[in-house]
């Protein structure tokens, strides 16, 4: 299989809005305006879907987007192959404006350009597992040995070799979703649409797929978007994360940036419950180098999370750890109060 | 206070006229088109013929065979497998045979024709809201106007014989056919219809990947239907002509030869029984994959 190893497919989505109603382009301007969602639905009988989204998604890397349900993430997301069509607003892909396709070129953009998986796995009942992961080549016309060949590679990816000529029903439902993500690969699209994919599945299940997508995401280097309402799964996918509420954006950033610096009391409110040792990351909360330090023990590397430093001082209280860059130069140190103070949030 | 206790009706002149008028439109019509008309049918003609002597003239054990055979590949099931070759083995015994083909000849035809113009009625109603607010209508009225009333216009233009006997059922048989493929394709899971869509499909590929196969068994279930109101129409569209189990019951019903009814109505029982298990083990079939495994 030639994957592409690096993708120069973005997003970049400015300006959009989306009202559902019956005349949206009518109280488009009291949404302009900063109308509130209750307001805008109780007085003008319209639905406030998405208020001036702007984000940025590069090349290759996984975008989270994170709110609570009703937020607003699906109707973001489907906007990206515009299973939903905006009310205003641009949406460019690859330097594309989606919003723009005519019927003819969407679906080659559809076909070519994107893959999705979706929560509740959408599979066709009727088919196989084999037959399920064909269908994006199958639509594509592209031949059926070819198909075959790109599917089974898959399936063995996701880890259902022995199972493609098993039915949907007779699977569990992290093996359904396994089929989903196959079927989404084999589209070889660089942009992948995942909306809430993990969200049915249990707990440990879910760990397990979240490990499958980031392994797979080393060597496929796709554009992810990946939608979820759990921000232990946002902090781990996430290489970088949005944050919806009633249709806007509140926050966007790192990982550290939401969990060191919550834009508000909303987001405040989730961080507050994150184990925050796997998530900052040393280079946060380490000092500046006092001049004549001399490093003793093992360094740790820049990146690093804080739990990392934590293990090592733990055994060593009294320690200086010194915090190295790739090359191993000094960038700062830590000692065990300032560790401890970065793993609980300010509340406690 | 007359018109308080009699309805005021229209006078009879203008009702007697009134009728008239309709009727001689509808001579002018029929002498004007009936030719025309039946050209067009003539392929449905030739295809009732070439099945009915397809069935009359292969020896009777092949028949048996034939028909056991399909049982077997549709159901997988042996009983029902032997309650066919009974069923069939006691109407040829009570020399019942030949009049059997000609009537189960008839129902392939009407089922074929149903399935025909039905399943692309259903389809098209099924996209459109307006459609089917435009279609429903027409079918309560195929399904409620006695089909006597019907087989007049129908037998005017095309006189008596198959092809009127054909239209007859069919009229009075595909209401289910469509509904039951509109009502199958709108209950098509949105899930799934979003996830052809994401892929690109087109809505050809939507319908014959998604749609059909995830309705068919609504559809077959409308088939089925069809089927058995085909065979309720078999004594009515003997009246117009069609040879076939309904002949003798007509002529019982006439002179009060109660044997000669009863039997041949067992004989439409007994057929309709074999229809309606081998349809519905088939449709069952084709939902197998659904039962579910896992939870
Ligand atoms: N077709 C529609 N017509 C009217 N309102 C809609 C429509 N689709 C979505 N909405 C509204 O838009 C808002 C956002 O819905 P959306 O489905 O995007 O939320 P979500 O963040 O995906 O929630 P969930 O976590 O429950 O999936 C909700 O208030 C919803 O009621
Ligand atoms: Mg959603």
């Amino acid at each position: 299989m030639a994957e592409p190893a690096t993708n120069d497919i973005g997003i970049e989505i400015r300006n959009l809005y989306k009202i559902f109603g019956s005349n949206p382009a009518a109280v488009a301007p009291l949404v302009r305006q900063g109308i509130s969602k209750t307001e805008l639905r109780d007085k003008h009988g319209h639905v406030l879907g998405l208020r001036d989204i702007n984000i940025s998604m590069p090349a290759g890397g996984i975008q989270v987007i994170m709110g609570l349900s009703g937020s607003g993430k699906s109707t973001l997301i489907r906007h990206i192959n515009r299973l939903i069509d905006p009310t205003m607003g641009e949406i460019l892909v690859g330097g594309e404006d989606v919003v723009k396709m005519d019927r003819l070129s969407l679906r080659q953009f559809r076909r070519h350009k994107t893959a999705m998986v979706f929560q509740k796995f959408a599979l066709l009942p009727h088919r196989s597992v084999l037959e399920n992961t064909v269908y994006g080549l199958e639509v594509q016309g592209v031949p059926r040995a070819k198909q075959l060949e790109s599917a089974r590679h898959w399936i063995d990816r996701v880890g259902l070799s022995g199972f493609e000529n098993s039915y949907p029903n007779q699977l569990s439902g992290g093996m359904q979703q396994r089929v989903g993500l196959a079927r989404a690969l084999t589209n070889d699209a660089p942009i992948m649409l995942m909306d809430e994919a993990y969200s049915a599945l249990d707990p440990l299940i879910r760990t397990d797929m979240q490990t499958v997508l980031l392994d797979l995401q080393k060597e496929i280097r796709k554009t992810i978007v990946f939608i979820t309402h759990d921000l232990d799964e946002a902090l781990r996918l996430g290489d970088r994360i949005a944050i919806l509420r009633d249709g806007e954006v509140v926050q966007q950033g790192t990982s550290q940036d939401i969990v060191l610096r919550p834009a508000d009391d909303y987001i405040a409110n989730f961080v507050k419950e994150v184990n925050r040792g796997r998530v900052v990351q040393v280079d946060a909360v380490m000092q500046p180098v006092a001049p004549g330090h001399q490093p003793v023990g093992e360094p740790v590397r820049t990146g690093s999370t804080v739990d990392v430093a934590m293990a090592r001082l733990a055994k060593e209280p009294d320690q200086v750890l010194t915090v190295v860059c790739e090359e191993g130069r000094p960038l700062g140190t830590l000692t065990l109060a300032a560790v401890a103070r970065a793993m609980v949030s300010d509340e406690h | 206070m007359d018109w308080f206790w009699k309805f005021p009706h229209m006078n009879d002149d203008s009702l007697r006229n009134l009728k008239k008028t309709i009727d001689d439109g509808f001579r002018e019509f029929t002498r004007a088109w009936g030719g025309g008309i039946e050209a067009f049918f003539d392929p449905l003609r030739r295809l009732l013929i070439f099945v009915e002597r397809l069935l009359l003239n292969t020896p009777w054990p092949l028949v048996l065979v034939v028909i056991a055979a399909i049982a077997w590949f549709a159901s997988r099931r042996l009983s029902i497998v032997i309650g066919t070759v009974i069923t069939l083995l006691l109407i040829g015994y009570f020399d019942m045979w030949e009049d059997t083909m000609r009537t189960v000849s008839m129902i392939l035809v009407c089922t074929a024709v149903a399935i025909a113009v039905g399943l692309p009625v259903g389809i098209m109603m099924a996209r459109s809201n307006k459609l089917q607010s435009i279609i429903n209508p027409i079918l309560d009225v195929m399904q409620t106007m006695p089909s006597f009333v019907y087989l007049i216009p129908v037998v005017m233009l095309l006189g008596i014989g198959r092809v009127p006997g054909v239209l007859a059922v069919v009229i009075y048989a595909i209401p289910p056919m469509i509904r039951l493929t509109n009502l199958g394709i709108r209950l098509v899971d949105r899930d799934v219809l979003e996830a052809a869509d994401a892929f690109g499909s087109s809505s050809w590929q939507k319908l014959r990947n998604v749609q059909i196969p995830l309705a068919l068994p609504t559809i077959m279930a409308g088939i089925n239907q069809t089927i058995m109101m085909a065979l309720a129409m078999v004594v009515i569209a003997s009246m117009i002509g069609v040879q076939g189990l309904g002949q003798p019951v007509l002529r019982a019903i006439n002179n009060q030869y109660f044997t000669l009814g009863l039997f041949n109505g067992l004989a439409i029982v007994g057929i309709a029984i074999i229809f309606d298990r081998i349809s519905q083990a088939y449709g069952r079939r084709l939902q197998k994959h659904l039962e579910a495994v896992h939870g």
